[in-house]
């Protein structure tokens, strides 16, 4: 008891009392002038650094102990107080517990012209010995540039970068099955109007911008397919690449009128900037940035009545590039 | 002790007469001179959370099936990328505070930056000697910017897979050779090779941060080397600086600065829900959802490309510049050449090529300040724009509207800025020459009273 | 004897069956009164649809009815309209009256009866991903696709969803059995309804749309308080 009483006594004499400032060795002039103490502000600091350590303890606590819920919350809480508290702390120091003093100094000089103009002239009279300097120094230049393209030139390695051709290939060719995600090949009696399907080349991967394709049908009467594309659209099934040819974001939207006389017709819109297509008008673009329609694939619906692919797209598929009006998809 | 160690060092290092000129350096005192300091720290902190992630992250696009404690993703399949995130989220302790830290101090750090790129430019710091220092904060902010990119990216879910798309489609965009380079840097027709996300791992974790903290190194030397700039004041002259310094004054100061944005930092990581891709679901090329944005220091060009008219440039079957150049590529080339050549526009069309140490108020400088202001707006209502379909959900202004409105904004409010803030310095400068002036006459009377007293 | 045992037996069961019927015939009676006052002027005499005003009703049945009816998407005021969710103006009698009038009318489906609790949510994910969150954005907080506003569907309930999905209200898109099972519809009706409360562990979740909330806390919190820092800790301009 009595020792708990020393040891209690001698915390408070600790944090109350003034602290004795040790015997300075006189050191001539000095160099940090002096300030009036402040022993508010220490204790203020003092206890500043103790809500610090606290929430830093706090934080070890909610770490160690998992059953403590929101454990994100307070563990960013903890940690965040502790910096804050130790943030506060550290102002007041430098506010009040060091002096704040405005020294004046002078600007560096803006140049050196004697060093600049001695570095001229050593760099001149090093080359001295040479009788043809202009030479030399186009033959290293020009060894130099080739060693570095040499060196540059594996990043060539990185990608085919000349051969444009892969830009236009998709796995669709002439009687592909279009299958669901799942695998199942879709039967051209059910797609129904009024509603959107997804589906991709059987057996190919699906995860390359020339797979997915989008399918709706309308009536054959209200299709207005671009020239050429007679029997691309069996019983007015329609399918159209997934990627927009804006900027490759999947058209995941599929607008259908419930009451044609006061709605916007049907139309594939894609979420990323609003590119909307017209699936009536072989893709053709009705609002949004996009440059170019949307490339439809052709159908067909052989005995058995699966769909397939009648060929390959009408144009390349995804965004657009220098050469992409050159070629068709192959 | 502090005499052991300072021997210690200065016999080895010889270091010591360094030590002190750096300790009593001095620094001008401000609160907008700290503003680099925010972003500094931000960084500090991007680093630390960030060696963190990179011991739980696997850059992987192998395909696998989830099985963890998030029910709505359960068996579901995903990149292995994808799903080390999600398990630093769900499974890690202090995994998703450590995370959301480190997308917050990303979005943050550009905060900052962008608060102190807007100081220096409207105080005039970019002058002579300073353009140098100037051009590198610049490259800073570009590679910022693609870095937090990368970053958000490698998560591999559904919002930043439709962005890298975007990406990918705005490099293709660019005439003549955007073709080969997108096919140099995904290593095929996108989604590219696995290769992919090796390129984007390391980059994003070694080659960039190096690269900005080169810069960085360089960045803090010359502000050191040539002392920082000043406002204008008593005793304050483009000779003499005055101000606080490192040792004792600054150096608390600037702890507890650091120590304010860490906390800044991990109260948001800890409090604020950030990027939660668990709700997102993986990206497979065929998944859209409305709504997706890119981090908010692209929404710029979200907003570019979104009010860019329908059109490929086109020749017959030559297609030239496809439509997404303007608003990606072109459009950040050009705000990021202003403000790279503005240094150099200003010395040629002021004639001013002289040193400066002292700052200007922004309406010292009319021109600047209203050509600054008349900038700023137009990237800021392209930005705008870029918001408009969360615009109209929520406040049901309509989409089409607010595209037309934002097409012509753009170039008729910045024409306006300029006028009324070259007005407004004008006037401003015009007030306190006739307040000096009447200040300079009542010193005269007075003086004149004085000598001669009104009998 | 037999034929008096008949008719009276018959005299006995028509009262009951009249009265039921009698019951069905007031709700039937009070739905055409009701329609004639409130929808006729657009959807027709019997439903069939007035040509640049309203669609016909023969086919919708109970649960197109039920849809427009309880979600307030009906009545309309102007057929140029979107459609919006709100307070309904007729009470909930007067919407049974209308359903059971409409169904009347033609034969279209029944109101729905969804199992949501049979439903699983990574199937609902998969699928509400794929059909869905182009329009309604993947955690159903709504969106814009071009010429209309995607409602978020906080304030649908199952059977509204189920309905919605069997519709295809507005310029939502229908989707029948054949595409969606029924079983399905419970997984994406049950993934709806987890998304209203989804699991937000990161903290407060500034409406789980992403980096446009995001930058504005970035802006308005982190950096209104870092500039405050900055402001308490240097110094003021000296004019």
């Amino acid at each position: 008891m009595r020792a708990l009483g020393r040891w209690l006594v001698a915390g408070i004499v600790l944090l109350l009392g003034r602290g004795r400032r040790p015997a300075r060795v006189d050191r001539g002039e000095r160099i940090v002038p002096p300030g009036p103490p402040s022993p508010g502000a220490e204790l203020v600091v003092l206890a500043l650094f103790g809500a610090t350590a606290a929430c830093a303890l706090a934080f070890i606590v909610v770490y160690a102990v998992e059953s403590i819920p929101h454990q994100t919350q307070f563990l960013g809480l903890s940690l965040g107080l502790a910096f804050a508290f130790l943030a506060a702390a550290l102002v007041v120091v430098g506010n009040r517990l060091v002096v704040t003093e405005e020294l004046e100094e002078g600007y560096p000089p803006p140049a050196h012209p004697s060093e600049q103009e001695s570095l001229e002239q050593l760099v001149a009279e090093s080359g001295d010995r040479m009788t043809r300097k202009r030479l030399l120094l186009l033959g290293g230049g020009a060894a130099g540039a080739a060693l570095g393209a040499a060196l540059v030139a594996p990043a060539l390695s990185l990608g085919p970068a000349f051969e444009i051709a892969p830009f236009f290939r998709t796995p669709w060719r002439r009687g592909v099955r279009l299958v669901d995600d799942r695998g199942r090949p879709l039967r051209a009696d059910e797609i129904l109007e009024e509603t959107f399907y997804t589906a991709y080349p059987e057996g190919a991967d699906r995860e390359q911008l020339g797979a997915p394709l989008v399918v709706v049908r309308l009536q054959p009467a209200e299709l207005h397919l671009p020239a050429g594309r007679d029997g691309w659209a069996p019983d007015g099934i329609v399918a159209y690449s997934k990627i927009c040819t804006h900027a490759a974001c999947a058209v995941a939207l599929y607008r259908k009128p419930t009451f044609p006389d006061v709605e916007p017709r049907p139309a594939l819109v894609c979420p990323c900037h609003y590119s909307t297509f017209d699936p009536a008008r072989g893709g053709k673009v009705l609002f949004g940035p996009a440059g170019r329609p949307l490339p439809q694939l052709p159908l067909e619906v052989r005995s058995g009545g699966e769909l397939r692919a009648g060929g390959n797209f009408s144009g390349p598929v995804g965004p657009s590039w220098w050469g992409v009006r050159n070629r068709g998809a192959r | 002790m502090i005499r052991g160690v300072v021997r210690y060092l200065d016999e080895r290092s010889g270091g010591a007469p360094f030590l002190r000129k750096a300790l009593r350096y001095v620094f001008p005192d401000h609160w907008s001179f700290l503003l680099g300091e925010v972003a500094l720290y931000a960084f500090v902190v991007l680093v630390g959370t960030g060696i963190y992630l990179t011991l739980f992250f696997d850059p992987s696009t192998a395909p696998t099936y989830y099985h963890g404690r998030y029910q709505p993703l359960r068996g579901l399949e995903m990149t292995h990328a994808y799903r080390s995130v999600v398990d630093i989220s769900f499974k890690v302790k202090a995994g998703l505070l450590i995370r959301q830290t480190h997308h917050w101090a990303a979005d943050v750090f550009v905060v900052a930056i962008v608060l102190h790129l807007l100081r220096i430019f409207f105080t005039g710091a970019f002058r002579k000697p300073r353009d140098l220092t100037y051009y590198l904060g610049l490259s800073m902010l570009g590679l910022a910017l693609l870095e937090g990119y990368l970053g958000y990216s490698l998560a591999d879910d559904l919002l930043s897979g439709m962005g890298l798309a975007i990406g990918y489609s705005v490099l293709m965009s660019v005439p003549i050779v955007g073709a080969n380079l997108a096919e140099l840097i995904w290593g095929a027709p996108f989604p590219g090779t696995p290769a992919f996300w090796s390129r984007m791992y390391v980059a994003h974790v070694f080659l960039f941060p190096i690269l900005i903290g080169t810069l960085l190194a360089a960045h803090l030397a010359l502000v050191a080397a040539r002392h920082h700039t000043q406002f204008r004041g008593r005793r304050k002259t483009e000779r003499k600086v005055v101000g606080v310094p490192t040792f004792p004054g600054q150096a608390p100061r600037s702890l507890g600065l650091m120590c304010a944005v860490a906390a800044v930092l991990f109260l948001l990581g800890g409090l604020v829900q950030i990027n939660p891709i668990w709700l997102w679901g993986p990206y497979h090329v065929a998944s859209g959802t409305n709504g997706a944005q890119p981090d908010w220091y692209l929404g710029w060009l979200i907003g570019a490309l979104r009010l860019v008219p329908s059109f490929d440039v086109t020749i017959g079957h030559y297609t030239l510049v496809p439509n997404p150049f303007w608003g990606g590529a072109l459009f950040p080339t050009v705000v990021f050449g202003f403000l790279f050549a503005f240094p150099w526009l200003e010395r040629r069309f002021t004639g001013d090529h002289a040193f400066h140490n002292l700052l200007d108020r922004p309406r010292d400088a009319p021109w600047r300040t209203a050509i600054g202001a008349a900038a700023f707006t137009w990237v800021a209502l392209i930005f705008l724009a870029g918001s408009a379909d969360r615009v109209f959900v929520t406040f049901f202004v309509s989409y089409g509207w607010q595209i037309w409105f934002y097409r012509v904004a753009i170039w008729v409010v910045p024409a306006l800025v300029l006028v009324l803030t070259r007005r407004v310095c004008v006037e401003l400068l015009g007030s306190e020459r006739v307040a000096r002036e009447r200040k300079l006459a009542e010193e005269e009377a007075r003086r004149a009273a004085e000598l001669e007293p009104v009998a | 004897m037999r034929r008096l045992l008949a008719v009276a037996v018959l005299a006995l069961a028509v009262p009951g069956a009249a009265a039921a019927q009698q019951g069905n015939t007031i709700l039937f009676a009070n739905g055409k009164s009701l329609f004639a006052a409130n929808c006729l002027t657009c959807h027709g005499i019997d439903g069939r649809g007035v040509s640049g005003r309203g669609p016909r009703l023969t086919t919708v049945g109970a649960l197109g009815a039920d849809f427009y009816l309880r979600t307030g998407y009906m009545p309309l005021a102007s057929p140029r309209d979107q459609p919006t969710r709100r307070h309904s103006l007729f009470s909930p009698r007067k919407i049974d009256s209308l359903v059971a009038y409409v169904a009347s009318l033609g034969k279209g489906p029944a109101v729905p009866k969804p199992h949501p609790e049979r439903g699983s949510l990574p199937v609902g994910l998969r699928l509400f991903t794929e059909s869905c969150a182009g329009c309604h954005q993947v955690v159903a907080e709504g969106g814009y696709v071009t010429g209309a506003r995607v409602p978020p569907l906080h304030d649908a309930t199952p059977v509204q969803i189920a309905e919605a999905v069997r519709l295809g209200p507005y310029l939502m898109p229908r989707f029948p059995k054949t595409q969606i099972s029924d079983g399905e519809l419970d997984s994406i009706i049950a993934y709806v309804v987890h998304s209203k409360h989804p699991d937000d562990p990161g903290g407060w979740a500034i409406g789980h749309i992403g980096p446009v909330p995001e930058g504005l806390v970035a802006w308005l919190l982190a950096g209104a308080a870092l500039v405050g820092a900055c402001a308490v800790i240097g110094r003021r301009i000296e004019s």
